[in-house]
């Protein structure tokens, strides 16, 4: 405990259990300094750390106990591995003693979570604690961030020791912070200052080195278009004149179809993943293409680069903001904006064609954004809903998009939105979730009930696993597989559990409950009877190119 | 176009790294012909000496995510030609039939030697590369191999001085 202390942990997600409770007694003297948040299944806790560290910047902390409780974080250490979040998670582990004897809750969970954490560590002497706790958070936090699990026996636990702690400030075979070499980033200047049709596509990578203002700036002096990916939403304001959109199978059509059209393709902090690239046979194949990354092997793993830029992404954009000429790509730029009109007028007629009385998601997601003013924080689970939200609402700020991207967690929403709510207190967080993915760990309304937090939730219920009815509506004729639910009452469900709650199906409710809804102190859950079969368009089918992106 | 790969990886010891090391060829479904470790030249850092068949391509993005590790230092990869390398293997057979003189004759021929002799077998063992040690045991075949063990290989760059320099430098940036 005092170890996490001296890393300044205020907040921890946890569930208590048989191994690890002498960390929980020692816990217990900490009430006044250290806020533990009791979930109700150790997936909420690690959801819930994930949404801490995305909203709040910095490094989630759980504690779960061992056996179940360690193999119940596993889904949420294997997304926020993919989605590069830093957490430091303590499991309890039976002693040293019982090791390997398939002792009562005993799971390997160093051997389980070995592929799924950037590094883990099992602790057996109390003398290793502190040492281990500050590796953990340097290894978390560090280069491209990730999660860390620590397993401590219960011996080790109980052990006592003389305390003295010592921050980690390196270890020799890591090297988090590479050495930009400069020749690269000339080489990458020299490019864009040579291009007619640049193209700035950016990822998570800006929030996580801090390079929102850097990115601004680059922009604006080079005058080049900006798109961005799923969990890069929100680096870049979405009301900047040279924002062009959202990237992938989803994605907008201007930036999808200008991949294959421009001439220079800057990708910054991203890492080319398949529901952006498309065919990446086809991908941005007429472009020169500039890489910066901090993860090495992120370097040609996917889209060759013809100037691969290992470095931070702070660095990288400041030095090549003061080598690049001050440019305006006008031309170009209405490309894109007629690229969206062509959009916006091919999804407006469809839309009235099919769905005329029925609301659908973009509505409520284009009336919460105008609500909220674009500042709301957003969390979204994985499915038609997301992939709504990412298009329709407007991020304008920096860590204000939240959602399981790399791995399309379903049930990550809700107990990543109370996560969230804790690492920014003072911004207001709406979670927008299916009636699917809602169902999979709704048990945490409890943690809400109980920790009092003040969580938006609003359900878009098609009453359809919608994603996948979708697809199979376009790909597999229409055979609706298991993709139809039904539901319980959500209204009832959350006034069990002492949350706020209203059902609408009507258009004309829609502006007024949503106000409620954000105006109310404290949790709130607004179900939504959205079209049972709306789909979402752009997409871009599997396997093919960005250019080949469909409006309808 | 697959080929022969020797993939060297240089780690800290710690508990699991060989467990650490082989999920990241798993996981791009890449089967591990030989696997081999062992302390290197520096005190501390071991060697993991690892050969597989694949495509270059393939086999560059392994070494990207092994030196992602923490506990890697450094992960080099070199085709045959460039690595000079060795493997050892053991060769059990009945001491009787060492009386027909024509075994002598094969353990002379390949360039083997005889380790130990028991009352009851002896141990013949041969160093080379994966077909030397193999003609060997297709030569001793005819007289009966009770058991055969073959290691995995271990091999050495042509190039001067990889790892250490690279340590070298290490050291030289953190003055």
């Amino acid at each position: 405990m005092k170890s996490l202390v001296a890393e300044n942990v205020n907040t921890i997600f946890g569930y208590p259990g048989g191994a690890i409770m002498p960390i929980y007694d020692a816990l217990y003297d900490y009430s006044d300094s250290v806020n533990h948040i009791l979930v109700r299944h150790e997936q909420g806790a690690i959801h819930a750390a994930q949404g801490y560290a995305r909203t709040s910047g910095r490094t989630g902390v759980v504690f779960a106990t061992s056996g179940p409780g360690a193999t119940n974080l596993i889904t949420g250490l294997a997304d926020a591995l993919i989605d590069s979040t830093p957490l430091v998670c303590i499991t309890g582990q039976v002693s040293s003693n019982l090791l390997g004897s398939d002792a009562f809750q005993e799971t390997d969970v160093i051997g389980i979570s070995m592929p799924i954490t950037k590094w883990n560590y099992q602790v057996t002497k109390a003398e290793e604690i502190s040492a281990a706790i500050a590796k953990a958070f340097y290894i978390a936090q560090s280069g491209r961030p990730g999660p860390v699990l620590i397993d401590i026996t219960k011996d080790a636990q109980f052990g006592e020791m003389e305390f003295s702690y010592e921050k980690c400030i390196k270890i020799r075979s890591y090297h988090p912070k590479p050495k930009m070499k400069m020749q690269a980033i000339e080489k990458a200047a020299k490019l864009i200052n040579k291009a007619q049709k640049p193209f700035l596509v950016i990822g998570q990578g800006i929030m996580l080195s801090n390079a929102e203002n850097e990115l601004l700036q680059f922009a604006e002096k080079s005058g080049i278009p900006v798109a961005s990916t799923l969990l890069g939403l929100g680096a870049f304001p979405n009301n900047h004149p040279l924002y062009t959109g959202f990237l992938g199978m989803h994605g907008d059509y201007a930036p999808n179809i200008k991949t294959n059209e421009c001439d220079v393709l800057i990708a910054v902090g991203m890492r080319f993943d398949d529901r952006v690239t498309g065919d990446v046979s086809r991908y941005a194949k007429q472009a020169k293409v500039i890489h910066i990354d901090i993860d090495a092997s992120e370097l040609h793993k996917i889209i060759k680069a013809d100037v691969p830029v290992h470095a931070d992404a702070k660095e990288a954009l400041e030095i090549l903001t003061r080598l690049v000429d001050e440019k305006q790509h006008s031309a170009w730029l209405q490309e894109f904006t007629d690229a969206k009109k062509t959009e916006v007028d091919t999804l407006l007629r469809s839309a009235e064609l099919l769905y005329s009385d029925e609301i659908k998601m973009d509505e409520v997601i284009k009336m919460l954004s105008e609500l909220t003013n674009g500042e709301a924080i957003i969390v979204t689970d994985v499915g038609q809903h997301q992939m709504m939200t990412a298009r329709y609402y407007q991020y304008n700020k920096t860590k204000s998009n939240v959602t399981s991207g790399g791995l399309g967690t379903m049930g990550f929403a809700l107990p990543a939105a109370i996560g969230a709510k804790f690492g920014a207190p003072e911004k207001p967080v709406v979670a927008i979730i299916g009636d699917g993915g809602f169902q999979m760990t709704l048990q945490e309304l409890g943690t809400i009930l109980q920790s009092k937090v003040d969580v938006k939730i609003i359900i878009l219920n098609n009453r359809f696993l919608g994603m996948v009815r979708q697809w199979q509506q376009m790909f597999f004729e229409k055979r609706y597989s298991f993709t139809e639910m039904i539901s319980p009452d959500f209204v009832t469900l959350a006034k069990a559990y002492s949350i706020e709650a209203i059902k609408i199906e009507a258009r004309t409710d829609l502006k007024q409950t949503l106000s409620t809804m954000l105006n109310h102190k404290g949790s709130y859950l607004l179900e939504v009877m959205v079209a049972k079969e709306e789909n979402v368009f752009p997409m871009m089918p599997t396997g093919a190119s960005v250019s080949e992106i469909r409006l309808n | 176009m697959e080929k022969t790969y020797t993939v060297s990886v240089f780690t800290e010891n710690s508990i699991g790294m060989m467990n650490r090391v082989t999920i990241i060829f798993t996981r791009r479904h890449l089967n591990i012909d030989s696997i081999t470790a062992s302390e290197s030249e520096v005190k501390g850092v071991f060697r993991y000496t690892i050969v597989l068949r694949t495509s270059r391509e393939q086999v560059d993005k392994v070494i990207g995510q092994l030196e992602k590790l923490i506990d890697v230092f450094k992960a080099f990869v070199h085709e045959d030609s460039e690595v000079v390398y060795q493997e050892i293997a053991l060769y059990k057979i009945k001491t009787t039939s060492l009386t027909n003189g024509d075994v002598e004759k094969v353990i002379r021929q390949h360039h083997a030697r005889i380790l130990t002799v028991d009352p009851q077998f002896v141990v013949i063992e041969k160093t080379g590369h994966v077909e030397e040690t193999q003609m060997l045991f297709e030569s001793l075949q005819p007289y009966g191999v009770l058991e055969f063990a073959r290691s995995g290989r271990v091999a050495v760059t042509k190039p001067m001085k990889e790892f250490s320099t690279y340590l070298e430098e290490l050291e030289d940036s953190k003055n």
